[in-house]
């Protein structure tokens, strides 16, 4: 465009303008959290993974060095891929619970609450006033051996005389089931609380049972809400120590466990960090292949 | 479908939600096979009484029935009635063809998908079976939700404001659409509207409700000719009404005061009781002209008027003629060119003849019915 000579359309060049100012502006946006993910996401990463390459005959004291050391790799999933697998099964059922206790929940809370909708709410968010560790000691009290929900299980003859419910599988996956559980419900909750209830009514006009409504109309509705809780749910699950490390014992230990004890007990950088980045890629492809398979792009 | 006794009866239908009453004591039949409009403004009980034959809210008292089937408390999936909502209400997580589908598959209609296609096919949606809601337009929107409930054969079809979201243009041709297939596939249709319009152009009858009564019903025509409320007189189309004393209803004629003017009208369309009553008239039945001129010996003069208000409109010109007992009476003439237009402050006389007033009960407010121009969009 050349200037001075011929004024070019003006109306064209004050759109264009006004299309790059608000351009400028949407990128200006993006920066301060592309900024903070760049410090305190992606440098962290690429930290880890030259830490995993560390050769492993290095050590806290005298320091590592960095031979692109991939068989740290081979190493890690040699030693624990049982944790791993245990990892995986207790977090699927640990989400598969919460997703079978927060759906009802929160479609009572969405459909049935009406004034109190606000205040279930809350009581769902209620436990994360308390700190997480100190939630999950108490459930050392209530599971544990001389307590009365175990007492009250040997009378009725659900556990064994000598059984026990501390230190079991069934307490590390209730401990999950627990401490996530508000993270499946509210998106549950949000999804089934946008459901148009005209909707449902236009199915039962259309020889819906209240059931087949549900089945054809109410829970497709809600798979954007059931996708976004069970990744929260899952994911975190997977990378849990905390559940294990208190309600259970060296049997029922995750993947997480050996992660931190690698890391803050034996100083292992480069078995840690592996491990780390081994948990994260395998949880990414099962995420990417779930959120494929339910094909959620549609839905939201 | 059409010779067996499929007749929709309520009686002595009443819905009251705590205190208020929504549809008081409303009893009415919709003969098979028509045209039938509920008419009424927002508040006024008609989409209750329409959800009540849906079974979607459940009558405090009365009774529901089609033919001799009592639905009163059939749950609403198992009534044979098919509603087509006000937002159109449509699966959007569903295509189009599988919106169409789905009263049948939940039925297990076992030949659904060449029933659907035709039905498809009926609503001009052809090419969009594969799409979901969100990407058709508001009229075609309205075609799907129309199809989805047609294609059950319905005994009743049931329209809340189906045409409420649509502007005007479109409106009107969808008016004109539901008439044709109303009339080709010969279903009763019960349709809920505020807009008398919509109701006068299409419905065989109309029923104008008020407050959970039904004011009025009848046959367009009818109801707009000869209205026995001044609600009906001023919610459909406008009148003029003014205040007269009976002086005589014993003759051919009902002979009245009106502001010192002697007037006749027929009684048959007398619904006055008592000394007094509204003198009705629609405007476009006045006829103005000089003073002088114009009179015949059946019509019915009113002297002393004075052009206060001209405006064009294009087909017609509106005139607001001020009149001696200081009302401002309003007169419709079209635009057929025989006669210049009058000009603000001309003297003028009106006239109708006397089969074209009504005469309504004194104690009803004259402004009952009427609407803002807001309302009337």
């Amino acid at each position: 465009m050349t200037h001075g000579v011929v004024p070019p359309p003006a109306t064209t060049a004050a759109v264009d303008g006004a299309m790059a100012r608000r351009r400028g502006w949407g990128w200006l946006l993006l920066v301060p959290g592309m900024l903070y993910l760049a410090v305190f996401f992606v440098f962290p990463t690429v930290q880890l993974f030259l830490t995993s390459l560390y050769d492993p005959s290095g050590n806290y004291v005298q320091g590592y060095t960095l031979t692109w050391h991939f068989a740290n790799y081979l190493d890690a999933i040699r030693d624990t891929w049982n944790l791993f697998v245990r990892s995986f099964i207790y977090a699927g059922i640990a989400t598969g619970v919460c997703l079978l206790f927060g759906y009802p929940l929160a479609y009572a809370i969405a459909f049935k609450a009406g004034r109190w909708k606000n205040f279930m709410l809350v009581l769902v968010i209620a436990p994360f006033f308390t700190s997480f560790l100190l939630r999950t000691m108490s459930w050392r009290t209530i599971l544990a051996d001389q307590g009365p929900l175990a007492d009250f299980l040997r009378t009725v003859h659900i556990l064994p005389h000598d059984g026990r419910l501390l230190a079991t599988s069934v307490a590390v996956v209730a401990g999950l089931t627990y401490n996530f559980m508000p993270f499946m419900t509210l998106p549950l909750f949000a999804s089934l609380d946008k459901v148009d209830h005209r909707l449902i009514e236009a199915a039962g006009d259309l020889y819906s049972s209240p059931f087949t409504g549900f089945r054809k109309v109410t829970f497709p509705l809600s798979l954007p809400g059931v996708v976004s809780g069970t990744l929260l749910c899952f994911i975190p699950a997977c990378g849990d120590y905390i559940n294990a490390e208190l309600l259970g014992t060296p049997k029922q230990y995750m993947v997480g466990n050996r992660i931190q004890s690698a890391f803050l007990t034996e100083h292992n950088y480069p078995l840690a960090a592996s491990l780390s980045l081994i948990l994260m890629a395998i949880v990414v492809v099962m995420v990417v292949a779930y959120v494929r398979r339910v094909g959620t792009e549609e839905l939201v | 479908m059409a010779e067996t006794n499929q007749d929709l009866h309520l009686e002595d239908l009443t819905k009251r939600f705590g205190d208020f009453a929504a549809v008081r004591d409303l009893t009415l039949t919709v003969p098979n096979g028509t045209f039938f409009a509920l008419l009424g403004p927002s508040g006024c009980g008609k989409t209750t009484t329409l959800r009540m034959v849906a079974g979607l809210e459940d009558p405090t008292v009365g009774r529901i029935s089609i033919g001799d089937q009592d639905i009163t408390r059939l749950r609403p999936y198992k009534r044979p009635v098919n509603t087509v909502f006000q937002s159109y209400a449509l699966f959007p997580h569903l295509t189009i063809f599988e919106n169409v589908a789905f009263g049948l598959r939940r039925r297990g209609v076992k030949d659904y998908r060449q029933k659907t296609l035709d039905m498809i096919e009926l609503v001009q949606l052809g090419p969009y079976a594969g799409r979901k809601p969100a990407q058709l337009s508001g009229g075609q929107q309205q075609r799907v939700a129309l199809g989805r409930a047609l294609i059950n054969e319905p005994g009743v079809l049931l329209l809340d404001e189906p045409l409420g979201a649509l502007d005007l243009k479109l409106r009107r041709q969808m008016q004109i659409e539901l008439k044709r297939i109303q009339t080709e596939i010969e279903v009763t249709f019960v349709h809920v509207t505020h807009d008398q319009e919509e109701a006068m152009t299409m419905a065989d009858t109309i029923a104008v409700m008020n407050q959970g009564v039904i004011e009025q019903m009848g046959a367009p025509e009818d109801l707009y000719e000869n209205p026995v409320t001044t609600f009906v007189a001023n919610f459909l189309g406008q009148s003029n009404l003014i205040m007269t004393d009976i002086i005589d209803g014993t003759g051919a004629e009902v002979i009245v005061d009106c502001q010192g003017q002697k007037i006749g009208v027929s009684p048959e369309r007398s619904h006055a009781q008592g000394r007094k009553a509204w003198l009705g008239i629609r405007p476009e039945k006045i006829f103005a002209s000089h003073v002088g001129e114009g009179e015949q010996a059946d019509t019915n003069v009113l002297r002393g008027g004075r052009i206060s208000d001209v405006s064009f409109i294009g087909v017609s010109t509106q005139y607001l003629v001020a009149m001696p007992w200081e009302q401002e009476l309003m007169v419709f003439e079209q635009n057929t060119g025989r006669r210049p237009l009058f000009n603000n402050g001309d003297q003028v006389d009106l006239s109708w003849s006397s089969e074209h007033a009504f005469l309504l009960d004194a104690d009803q407010d004259a402004h009952a019915g009427m609407m803002t121009p807001e309302d009337r969009e």
